[in-house]
C-alpha cells in the first residue's frame, strides 16, 4: 500500500471513530462518578477483601484471587512471548563469521567511569533488597509479583551498567534464568491444582489464612506472589541475556 | 487535587505525541522513557499506586532498554555489512 | 475535566495509530505501538476512578472505606508488565527482519517469502 493512500485511509477512519466518539461522549458518565451497575462488582470486591481473603491490597486480591485465572492466561502469554523473542534472537551459525567490531582495529572499548561503576555496585543490594520486599509483601501494600519482579531484574543490568560483564554471566547464567522462569510459570499451575485436589476447585485456598496486615497472609496467594515474582525476573533477566547476548561478546575486553 | 489531575492529563497527552513525533529511534527511546514516567504518574495522582509502581519500573527503565538493546544490535549489523 | 481523561484515551489511540501509518522505521513503529496502548490504560484509569475514593488498599484506612475500582487496576497492571514483552517479541521481529533483508523501512518489505 502507498504512503499516501494509507494516510488517507487513517485520516478517514479516524474522522469516523471521532463522530463516534463524540456522540459516545454525551452517555458516558463523568469522571469520579461510575455507572452504578458497573460499580457493584469493584465494590463488593473491596467490601470482601479483607473479612474473606485476610488480603489488605485488594488489587492483588482481584489478581490472584478472585480473578486467579485470568491471570494465569496474562502469565503464559508473557512465558510464550519470552520464549519467542528468545526463540527468535538465538544465534545462527552464519552470524559467528567474522571478528566482533570492537575487537576491529582502529576502535576504543569505552569502560564506565569510575563513579558509575561504584554507583551502580552500591545499588545492587538494595535492589534484590527492595525486589524481594515489594515480591513479599504483595498482599499487604501496593507491590507483588509482576512489580517485584521487575525490580529484581534491574538488578543483573545494574551489574552490566557497572561493567562487570564477566559478573554478570557468573551471577546469571543462561540455565539459571530459565529455570527461574519455567519454574515461576509451572509453581502458579501446580498452586492452582493443589486448590483443586484440597477444595476440588482450581486456585482454591488451602493454607490458614493468617492475619490481615501480615506478611504470612493471604494464604496460597502469597505464594502465588512468589512463583509470579520469579517467572516475571527471570523473564525479563532471559530477555536482557537474549538481547545483550551479542552486544557482551562484542565488549569483552579480553 | 483536580487540578493535578488535569495537569498532568495534559501533560501525557503532550508526551505521546512527542513520542510520536521523534522520528529517530534513539531518541525516541529517551522521549518514551520519559512518557513511561509520566504515565506512572498519572497512575499515581488517579489513586493507582500499584499500577503506578509497575509502570515506572517498565517504562522508564525495561522498555527504552529493550529499545537500545535492539538497536544496538541493529547497529552492529550495518557496520559489518559494510566493511 | 470531567470528560478530559476519556478524550485522552481516544487522542493517544489516534496519535499512535498516526505514528504507526507514517513510520518509516520498524523501530519507531513498534514505540508508536506501546502509545496505542497506553490508551487502554487512561481508558480503564478514568472508567475505575471514583471522585474523593481512596486507592483500593486497606492497610491503613478500615475495610469499607469507599475505594477506586480494584478490578480495571487488576487489569492494567497484568497488561503493563505483560506489554513489555510483547514489546520485546516485536523488537525481535524487527532485528531478524533487518538481519535477514538489510531494511527497517515497512514500505520497503514487500512480499515476506519463506
Amino acid at each position: 500500500m502507498r504512503p499516501l493512500v494509507r494516510l488517507g485511509l487513517f485520516l478517514v477512519s479516524t474522522a469516523v471513530f471521532a463522530g463516534i466518539f463524540v456522540a459516545a461522549l454525551f452517555d458516558l458518565h463523568p469522571l469520579g462518578h461510575a455507572d452504578p451497575l458497573s460499580a457493584t462488582y469493584g465494590d463488593l470486591v473491596n467490601s470482601l477483601t479483607v473479612p474473606e481473603r485476610h488480603i489488605t491490597d485488594a488489587v492483588t486480591a482481584v489478581n490472584f484471587d478472585f480473578r486467579g485465572f485470568d491471570t494465569l492466561g496474562e502469565e503464559f502469554i508473557m512465558f510464550a512471548s519470552v520464549l519467542g523473542a528468545a526463540l527468535l534472537l538465538r544465534k545462527h551459525a552464519d552470524e559467528s563469521a567474522g571478528p566482533p567490531i570492537d575487537k576491529q582495529q582502529g576502535r576504543q572499548i569505552t569502560l564506565a567511569s569510575d563513579a558509575v561503576r561504584l554507583l551502580s555496585v552500591a545499588l545492587v543490594s538494595p535492589a534484590v533488597l527492595f525486589g524481594i520486599y515489594v515480591v513479599t509483601h504483595g498482599q499487604v501494600t501496593p507491590g507483588g509479583g509482576f512489580q517485584g519482579g521487575v525490580i529484581l531484574a534491574s538488578a543483573p543490568l545494574l551489574i552490566y551498567v557497572s561493567g562487570e560483564f564477566h559478573s554478570l554471566r557468573r551471577v546469571a547464567p543462561r540455565w539459571l534464568v530459565e529455570a527461574a522462569e519455567s519454574i515461576g510459570a509451572g509453581g502458579y499451575v501446580v498452586i492452582g491444582a493443589a486448590g483443586l485436589l484440597s477444595a476440588n476447585a482450581f486456585l482454591h485456598n488451602f493454607l490458614p489464612l493468617g492475619r490481615p496486615g501480615d506478611v504470612f497472609s493471604g494464604g496460597s496467594v502469597a505464594l502465588i506472589d512468589l512463583t509470579v515474582g520469579l517467572e516475571v525476573a527471570g523473564g525479563f533477566i532471559l530477555l536482557l541475556l537474549v538481547f545483550l547476548e551479542e552486544v557482551l561478546v562484542l565488549r569483552d575486553p579480553i | 487535587m483536580i487540578w493535578l489531575q488535569t495537569a498532568i492529563l495534559i501533560m501525557v497527552a503532550l508526551g505521546g505525541l512527542a513520542v510520536v513525533l521523534t522520528r529517530d529511534p534513539l531518541h525516541q527511546a529517551v522521549v518514551a522513557s520519559f512518557y513511561g514516567i509520566l504515565l506512572g504518574l498519572m497512575f499515581f495522582l488517579f489513586q493507582a499506586p500499584d499500577v503506578a509502581l509497575s509502570q515506572i519500573v517498565i517504562g522508564a527503565l525495561a522498555l527504552p532498554l529493550m529499545i537500545l538493546l535492539a538497536l544496538a544490535r541493529i547497529r552492529r549489523k550495518r557496520e559489518r555489512s559494510v566493511p | 475535566m470531567t470528560h478530559l481523561a476519556y478524550c485522552l484515551a481516544a487522542w493517544l489511540f489516534a496519535v499512535g495509530l498516526y505514528g504507526v501509518v507514517t513510520s518509516r522505521n520498524m523501530v519507531h513503529l513498534i514505540i508508536c505501538l506501546s502509545v496505542v496502548q497506553s490508551s487502554t490504560y487512561a481508558l480503564l484509569l478514568a472508567i475505575g476512578y471514583r471522585a474523593g475514593a481512596a486507592a483500593p488498599v486497606f492497610a491503613d484506612i478500615p475495610s469499607g472505606t469507599p475505594a477506586v475500582d480494584p478490578v480495571v487496576q487488576a487489569l492494567m497492571l497484568t497488561d503493563v508488565v505483560v506489554e513489555v514483552t510483547i514489546m520485546a517479541l516485536l523488537l525481535a521481529l524487527a532485528v531478524l527482519a533487518y538481519e535477514r533483508t538489510g531494511k527497517l523501512d515497512p514500505n520497503d518489505l514487500g512480499m515476506i517469502r519463506g
